[in-house]
């Protein structure tokens, strides 16, 4: 008798611990929440507010005057997407054709000094860029490049490289050998191979690299704010100088264009990035 | 045999090229405007002025990582910890979706979303005010240092988040399940077991997230407030505002001793835990 009131005792405060931890892990992840959608939210609200003063929590007139105003044919905003998309897309073009020659010879174990050039497209990635963009900005002004959009979609392609080569390397790596090597020995020359054999393989990892790549194009602020002024005005430029106006309409219904496709990639891409995978990056 | 390594040299020199002339030449170039004159002698002036101007700032700077990368650290670990050991799986799947949300959201739409929310009318003081938590007239704007953290922590938790969880996932899984049978904690286990083998990745995570706060424009141009500001903000009103190199280059030349003097730290604590320096 004393023993079973004994384990009733005992299940019941591991009952209650049990329930007090879920609850105070459901109150975190609520917190959480309540974190990352609130400034979501206040951006969408922004986007469909025509007045917003401050007493009112909420704004005093809805509309949607400013959607109108943002895809007027005239205005800013479908001039500086048109020019963001093609920045965008010709970073791509040139990001593929530099790092898919290189992916494909770095994917080879008998590279020489292979970690030295992988490290190499790492550094862009690990030096604060600021003032190397000031110092492009400076020598493209010598060569007329300030300004231009080739300017622009150099700086982006060197940003982007990083991903581009690594993707593509692991990309390549994922390749059969035997495949390519079956294919040299039926007589098909090295060229031939390559564009039949071997690029049909590594397509699924060259596409997830591009849509990196476009991505990063698309969101770069920095680089475009020193190369590109007053010239070239991509959406991140617009955002900034409508923000900095106060014209929070026109910012956030340009953010939430430019948020668009990241979301996009977000719902493709959650399918298959797993934590797992990132930390096998680079083995 | 070698002449196909020849040919492979050959596949990766445009790339090699690219990264060399637009971002390894700039960047030796701004180390070296940074201590010399016009003329090309060798100077302390830039230097000096940097830091007569803006030490201020520079402080401000160390101060804005230092804390953005404790938040971060603290927080990337108890969610990873919750998403490995938690054994409410329906609680850990919602998780693992809502710290992925900012992955990929742009920093300037990261710093526009925070302008509106975190300013005195923005929605979070307009939430306290309908809740009854807080009155109109006690509401304060987070704009400036307290801002320019939350963005910053907001935006860089998903990506430091993964990289710690994925070391976490990564780990044997008998041994977690070895010390829950023996009848350690699920805390103990936290800290006994996964986080001596996962210093590495959590070491990675800080030093790209320090990189990152100190290349990043938007964010203090749109959330800061002025005086005192980070170091990015300077050197581009020094640029843009007196065509000024030297001196930017200066700041420049402190922000890579800050991330390099981080990055040292990190290396030696490294090597120290594994034994090779006593």
């Amino acid at each position: 008798m004393i023993a079973t009131q004994k384990q009733y005792y005992f299940s019941g405060i591991s009952i209650y611990s049990v329930r007090f931890s879920f609850w105070l892990q459901s109150l975190f992840i609520l917190l959480l929440a309540l974190a990352m959608f609130g400034p979501i939210v206040n951006l969408l609200i922004w986007t469909v507010t025509e007045s917003w003063y401050f007493p009112n929590s909420l704004p005093s007139q809805w509309g949607v005057k400013y959607w109108l105003q943002v895809f007027n044919p005239y205005s800013d905003v479908s001039g500086s997407l048109l020019t963001s998309l093609l920045i965008a897309i010709l970073t791509v073009v040139v990001c593929l054709l530099v790092s898919v020659p290189a992916g494909y010879a770095l994917s080879k174990n008998s590279m020489p000094f292979r970690v030295f050039w992988m490290l190499l497209f790492l550094i862009p990635q690990a030096f604060p860029n600021l003032t190397v963009y000031m110092n492009i900005a400076r020598l493209f002004y010598d060569f007329g490049l300030n300004g231009t959009l080739l300017g622009v979609v150099l700086v982006h392609s060197v940003h982007g490289l990083m991903f581009s080569i690594w993707i593509s390397v692991a990309a390549f790596s994922s390749t059969d050998p035997m495949l390519e090597r079956a294919s040299r020995n039926l007589g098909a020359g090295p060229i031939y191979t390559f564009f039949h054999i071997v690029l049909p393989q590594a397509a699924p990892g060259l596409v997830a690299s591009c849509i990196f790549v476009f991505l990063e194009s698309l969101d770069e602020f920095t680089g475009t704010f020193f190369v590109g002024s007053p010239n070239i005005n991509t959406l991140p430029l617009l955002l900034y100088t409508a923000s900095m106006e106060g014209n929070y309409q026109i910012a956030s219904i340009t953010a939430l264009i430019l948020l668009a496709p990241s979301i996009l990639f977000m719902v493709i891409i959650h399918k298959f990035m797993k934590p797992e995978m990132l930390s096998k990056l680079g083995k | 045999m070698r002449q196909m390594q020849s040919h492979n040299l050959w596949l990766v020199a445009p790339a090699a090229l690219m990264v060399g002339i637009f971002f390894l030449y700039p960047l030796c170039f701004s180390l070296y405007s940074a201590v010399t004159l016009d003329g090309g002698g060798f100077t302390l002036t830039h230097l000096y002025k940097a830091f007569d101007l803006y030490s201020k700032d520079m402080l401000f700077t160390i101060f804005i990582v230092f804390v953005s990368v404790s938040i971060l650290a603290s927080l990337s670990v108890t969610i990873a910890a919750l998403i490995t050991l938690s054994p409410f799986r329906s609680l850990v799947g919602l998780l693992a979706f809502l710290y992925r949300l900012p992955l990929f959201i742009p920093f300037i739409v990261t710093a526009q979303m925070m302008r509106t929310f975190l300013a005195k009318n923005g929605l979070m003081n307009n939430a306290f005010i309908e809740s009854g938590l807080l009155t109109p007239m006690e509401t304060i704007s987070f704009l400036g240092w307290g801002g320019i953290i939350i963005t910053f922590v907001w935006k860089q938790m998903a990506f430091s988040t993964l990289l710690i969880s994925g070391a976490m996932a990564a780990l044997d899984d008998s041994q977690i399940q070895a010390a829950r049978n023996l009848g350690a904690s699920r805390f103990r286990v936290l800290v006994q077991i996964i986080l001596p083998q996962i210093t590495a990745s959590i070491g990675i995570a800080m030093v790209l997230s320090t990189v990152t706060i100190m290349s990043v424009l938007s964010v203090p141009l749109m959330i800061g407030t002025g005086t005192p500001t980070m170091m990015t903000a300077d050197m581009a009103f020094r640029v843009n505002s007196y065509g000024d190199y030297h001196v930017a280059n200066a700041l420049g030349l402190v922000s890579y001793c800050i991330c390099g003097g981080l990055a040292y730290f990190y290396l030696r604590q490294n090597l120290k835990d594994k034994g090779a320096i006593s």
